[in-house]
């Protein structure tokens, strides 16, 4: 019979899960410990072995520059876990301020500061981060900074629209009557009720920053010049796609992997928050 | 031979946790009971004891996670054999279900005539029948302009229309068995009158067998021949109502039956009540002293008025009983004395001084002094909160002098429960914890809004004995705001009944009881009788439940509407005087209602 | 519809704005290192970059709703019939898109929630995820591997001498990613219905599967997956940038790309706020669908 909910099968969840969580081991492995994970330093050249085919000595092969795939694809994983979660919080703590005082205050405040968020919202996303990182220049503190106000408008949304919620709620009423003070009752009333949302938003906006920054490094806007970001190695690598489509297809893989993976992780926990 | 027959039925969900848990209890546990045609049999049982599950089985609706066994036969029919095209053929014309909660038991996006035809459709009526069927169940329904009706949406019309509407659908299906699930719960007493007297006026025509569910006892003597006592899956007694709920034979029966306030006692007589808590000679503080004045409250909600010109005074140490339907304006009224809602004019005086309408401008001594208990369990607490943290907050804030163990233990909380989160505690704990909380300091005056309605019944007894007990011990003034007038009669000593804005009467408890009455407070006095229903004639009523009404109409008496005393061309038009009658009522009202005391004063002030 | 406007003001606020934090100079940029100062002046003068930025922005604000979007600083065509031309090709392939994933996504959805909790429900739902969460450039490359280089079914860009061939795996890029969201946003509405009293009212009527599907879960599941059509437009407008680059596509993506990286002002001021105004227009689009398909919105009270 359709509809009525039929038993969740948690194994199968809880394998999707090991996956998801495997995965995101390996990277921040390799973000943490490039230097001894990577057989061969990632800019190395060896200039006999240029397009080398997958081997065992060179797992992924090498580039036009005889450089091993498998080095440099390892070594992309630290400017990425660098970048993403220090964007994530950035904009996780703006965000959470923002969403409280709009939420709990209300009136023009709150009108006002929709307003201009939903101006922001009407850009695509990722234009403003193109537009910035193309004025002011490629940096891993621009790259952090500019996502981090871009994601800022989506976490106060979402704390806003939880704060407006428990705002309503009787004991919020009854903290009123004792006099208690608004840093109290944002703090302490409402804070821990809704830190549950902000961990799965944060989580779905750090996949949202690694896919962001993998596609920031694709157009050429990535961190500097030179740095391993798989997104570039794709851009670089895509014109050698008919012949030495190892070059390309190993970076790619290594971008979907890791945002999937947090994907994964951010849906379980909010599955998880609703059961 | 009986209509319907169940026999040994059991229900239990199977889940992984529960499996990992060990052997959890049923949720229905060997089930057995039998209703003849014509006969209403009452299933009644606290909440969680599994009569709804014992609904659903019925109706073969319980999620696939259920394991259920036993034998239900209807006419013959073995119910619990039928699946797929057989089973929608009994569903079409065999079964039909009321539930409670009208709103969301009807599609939102579909009008609410083309939801009742389309049980007709199914039984093989073209459109245009359907449609004319529909419109004409409407009316055995006593619906008002059905055909007008029939072109809404669920959500244009009132909780007591949309039940109708649920109770035309179950009509058309002209079943052998009609399933009632608390089907009043949630709807106002005046309201619930009517739906209740529909449904016996139809029982009659339908000759089908009734299984009546319910927590409240009242209902089943009302309704129902025979009943059965569910606790924890179990049928513990059944047997005729007269017998049952008169001379109970087993020991939860009893229990229900003790539990819960005697209709028609007050705190005065409740003989459990006076056992522990011994009655103290109460003096009362001078006239002209009070407490809590209130003057000309008004505040209108866009185009709703909530409150309009409202007049109330608390003494010292007094229960004033707020009584009133949904969009009376009651709880407004109580926010605004708490200062949560700030009224568009009047004025409030506490021990004689103006005090400020918002409660953020109050000063702190004032903001101590009325402090408030709300309505639901579940959203008065901060779940992440500790028992002990909230009264170690309160009495903090509030200026207590005692800990929080005294605290605790004047409210009946064990010192277990004080590590404990809020979130884990039953309902009828919450509220305790709640109560707690706003007596924590030297509050003068606290405002409870519907403090047991979300409560069960047997603990509803608990937490009002609770009430009497602490008020009369610290000498607080209680506001009492709740739409049940039999909890209202038990705890106050003064009753205000207001309706859509305005307080139509007001007086000390036995006054307001014993009459004469305003004539809506007649409508809830007869709402909330106890009594057998008498077969009298059906009344169609227009207006639905809710008594809210817009600004700008007002000319006349607020009730004209709906009083069935108005008097033509006087009512609608002019305002209705306060009379003063020598029992201390204070009446809006213009029927002759006795000798007004301020008549002869008036009739002084002429003559000089 | 004030409301609308007000933001998009403040947007257009927010592109100047944004604009015109370059360091350096504009018009030395132009001209090159070498160039003498009174050039330099000369051009400032000549592009209106001597006025203070209040005059600027309200010439160019009003230029800009006249008609008049100014010459590109890189290309020196005008930039009007530069945007708009690659605006039209963007649609073409944005709405083809769209086309695509309106059914797929609904169609999925509404069988995962249906089949909720089965292995196919569990399929689609991972599925799904993994589609929103691959960037477009990887599923990009991916199907270029896969059916240009190794198959060779199809051309490797979208450049118009291949035509339609062309626009198959761009139009299978931006679709892959918009999928998965819509799915799995009408699957969690379809459950959620399910769950509703009123459906177990409606089915204990006796009616069939396929009514009940069809009156009283569907009707109900799309209210608020539509807003999320929306939302997904905008990201669909994002995946652009990506997509035209990759698959060499002449739409606003790439001269937005362009336009960023040559700081041609002109050209990224129009482009970005033609793109702003035509995400409002959706917004306010789906705004209206979700006003009409739920009564209660529509009709609102009557008593």
């Amino acid at each position: 019979m359709i509809g009525l909910r039929a038993a969740r099968d948690p194994s199968r969840r809880r394998v999707t899960l090991v996956i998801a969580v495997t995965v995101l081991a390996v990277w921040i492995a390799s973000a943490l410990f490039a230097g001894l994970l990577a057989p061969f330093s990632p800019s190395a050249q060896l200039p006999r072995l240029k397009f080398a085919d997958p081997s065992v000595h060179h797992l992924f092969g090498t580039d036009g520059f005889g450089r091993d795939v498998f080095s440099r694809v390892i070594a992309g994983a630290r400017p990425v876990l660098t970048i993403a979660p220090l964007a994530v919080l950035l904009a996780t703590v703006a965000g959470t301020v923002l969403g409280l005082i709009t939420g709990y205050f209300g009136g023009l405040t709150d009108s006002i500061a929709m307003k201009i968020l939903q101006s922001f919202a009407i850009l695509p996303p990722l234009f403003p981060a193109v537009l910035a990182v193309a004025l002011l220049g490629r940096s891993t503190t621009v790259l952090v900074v500019v996502l981090g106000f871009a994601f800022t408008p989506l976490i106060t949304w979402t704390v806003r629209s939880a704060t407006l919620v428990e705002r309503e709620k009787q004991f919020v009423e009854a903290a009123r009557l004792r006099g208690e003070s608004t840093a109290y009752i944002l703090g302490r009333e409402i804070l821990p009720n809704i830190a549950g949302s902000i961990i799965v938003e944060s989580t779905v906006r750090l996949a949202d920053a690694v896919f962001s920054i993998a596609t920031l490094a694709f157009i050429g806007l990535g961190a500097a010049p030179g740095s391993p970001d798989w997104g570039a190695q794709v851009a670089d690598n895509r014109v050698n796609l008919q012949f030495a489509w190892w070059t390309v297809l190993f970076p790619a893989v290594a971008v979907a992997s890791l945002v999937i993976s947090v994907s994964l992780l951010a849906d379980v926990i909010r599955e998880r928050r609703s059961a | 031979m009986s209509l319907l027959t169940v026999a040994d039925l059991t229900v239990a969900y199977r889940s992984p946790r529960s499996a990992a848990a060990g052997v959890v209890p049923p949720a229905v546990d060997g089930v057995s009971f039998h209703v003849d045609a014509g006969e209403t049999l009452g299933l009644v049982g606290e909440s969680g004891c599994g009569k709804s599950t014992i609904a659903l089985a019925i109706a073969r609706s319980l999620p696939p996670t259920a394991r259920v066994s036993g034998r239900i036969n209807l006419g013959g029919t073995d119910v619990a054999t039928l699946a797929g095209a057989s089973l929608r053929q009994w569903w079409r014309s065999d079964f039909a279900m009321v539930y409670q909660e009208p709103q969301s038991a009807l599609n939102p996006t579909m009008r609410v005539g083309a939801q009742i035809a389309e049980v007709l459709r199914v039984k093989g009526l073209d459109r245009q029948a359907a449609d004319r069927e529909a419109i004409s169940l409407l009316e055995r329904v006593a619906m008002a302009d059905p055909a007008a009706i029939a072109r809404r949406y669920p959500h244009q019309i009132s909780g007591g229309q949309q039940q109708r509407v649920v109770i035309a659908m179950a009509l058309a299906i002209r079943p052998q068995l009609l399933v009632l699930d608390e089907p009043t719960t949630g709807l106002d007493a005046t309201v619930e009158r009517e739906i209740l007297q529909l449904i016996a006026d139809l029982r009659a025509e339908l000759s089908a067998a009734v299984l009546f569910i319910t927590h409240d006892l009242g209902l089943v003597e009302r309704m129902c021949e025979r009943v059965a006592v569910l606790q924890a899956g179990q049928i513990k007694e059944h047997g005729p109502v007269a017998n049952v709920l008169v001379a109970p034979t087993h020991e939860y029966t009893r229990e229900l039956l003790a539990c819960a306030i005697p209709p028609g006692r007050t705190k005065h007589n409740d003989a459990v009540l006076r056992a522990a808590v011994p009655e103290i000679e109460h003096v009362p503080t001078a006239a002209g002293s009070p407490l809590l004045e209130v003057s000309n409250v008004v505040k209108h909600y866009g185009a709703v008025v909530a409150s309009d010109g409202v007049r109330l005074r608390i003494d010292a140490g007094q229960v004033v009983g707020l009584v009133g339907e949904s969009g009376s304006g009651k709880t407004t009224l109580g926010r605004i004395i708490t200062g949560l809602t700030v009224p568009d004019e009047g004025e409030i005086r506490l021990r004689g001084e103006v005090i400020a309408t918002d409660l953020a401008r109050r000063r702190s001594a004032v903001r101590r002094s009325i402090q408030m208990v709300f309505q639901s369990p579940d959203s008065t607490l901060n779940p992440r909160h500790r028992v002990r943290d909230v009264l170690k907050r309160a009495l903090l804030k509030l200026g207590g002098s005692r800990t929080v163990e005294q605290l605790a233990a004047s409210c009946r909380l064990d010192a277990q429960q004080l590590g404990q989160l809020t979130s884990t505690l039953s309902g009828g704990q919450k509220q305790r914890v709640a109560i707690a909380r706003a007596i924590a300091g030297d509050a003068a005056l606290v405002v409870c809004d519907e403090p047991v309605s979300a409560l069960d019944v047997s603990v509803q007894a608990t937490i009002l004995r609770l009430l009497v007990e602490l008020q009369e011990h610290r000498d607080v003034a209680l506001l009492f705001v709740s739409h049940d007038l039999a909890v209202v009669r038990y705890l106050s000593d003064r009753i205000a009944v207001m309706y859509a804005g305005r307080i139509v009467e007001e007086g000390p408890t036995e006054a307001v009881l014993a009459g004469p009455h305003h004539p809506y407070t007649a409508e809830l006095l007869a709402a909330s009788d106890h009594r057998a229903m008498d077969t009298g004639s059906r009344p169609v009523f227009s207006a639905g439940g809710g008594t809210a009404r817009s600004a700008g109409e007002r000319i006349g008496c607020v009730f004209a509407d709906r009083c069935p005393q108005r008097i033509e061309g006087l009512c609608a038009t002019t305002a209705p005087p306060v009379r003063h009658l020598d029992t201390g009522l204070r009446i809006e009202c213009h029927l002759d209602l006795g000798p007004d005391i301020d008549d002869e004063v008036a009739g002084e002030a002429a003559r000089i | 519809m004030g409301g609308f406007l007000l933001t998009l003001a403040l947007t257009s606020i927010l592109i100047f704005a944004l604009t015109n934090v370059i360091p350096g100079d504009v018009a030395r940029r132009i001209l090159g290192r070498e160039a003498s100062q009174e050039a330099v002046n000369a051009k400032r003068a000549e592009l209106g970059l001597d006025r203070s930025i209040l005059v600027q922005y309200r010439s160019w604000l009003g230029g800009f709703l006249r008609g008049d979007w100014g010459k590109s600083y890189t290309k020196g065509e005008p930039v009007r019939e530069l945007v708009l031309s690659h605006l039209g090709r963007s649609l073409e392939l944005g709405l083809i898109a769209f086309a695509v994933v309106v059914p797929v996504a609904l169609g999925l959805g509404l069988l995962a929630g249906l089949r909720n909790g089965t292995r196919t429900d569990r399929a689609i739902t991972v599925l799904g995820l993994c589609g929103t969460a691959t960037p477009e450039f990887v599923s990009g490359v991916l199907l270029l591997i896969l059916f240009s280089v190794r198959l060779n079914w199809l051309p490797s860009s979208a450049r118009d001498e291949y035509g339609l061939k062309g626009l198959v795996l761009p139009v299978i890029c931006l679709v892959i990613v918009c999928v998965g969201y819509i799915t799995r946003m009408v699957r969690a509405s379809v459950v959620a219905t399910l769950e509703r009293p009123y459906v177990r009212t409606a089915r204990l009527k006796g009616i069939t599967t396929a009514a009940l599907v069809r009156r009283h879960v569907l009707r109900n599941s799309l209210v608020v997956p539509v807003t999320a059509l929306g939302v997904q437009l905008r990201y669909l407008i994002g995946g652009l940038i990506t997509v035209e680059l990759l698959f060499n596509y002449a739409g606003i993506g790439s001269l937005l790309l362009g336009a960023a990286q040559e700081k041609d002002l002109p050209t990224l001021q129009a482009a970005t706020m033609v793109t702003g105004v035509v995400i409002m227009l959706t917004f306010v689009l789906t705004d209206a669908i979700y006003a009409w398909l739920d009564p209660r919105v529509r009709v609102g009270k009557a008593r």
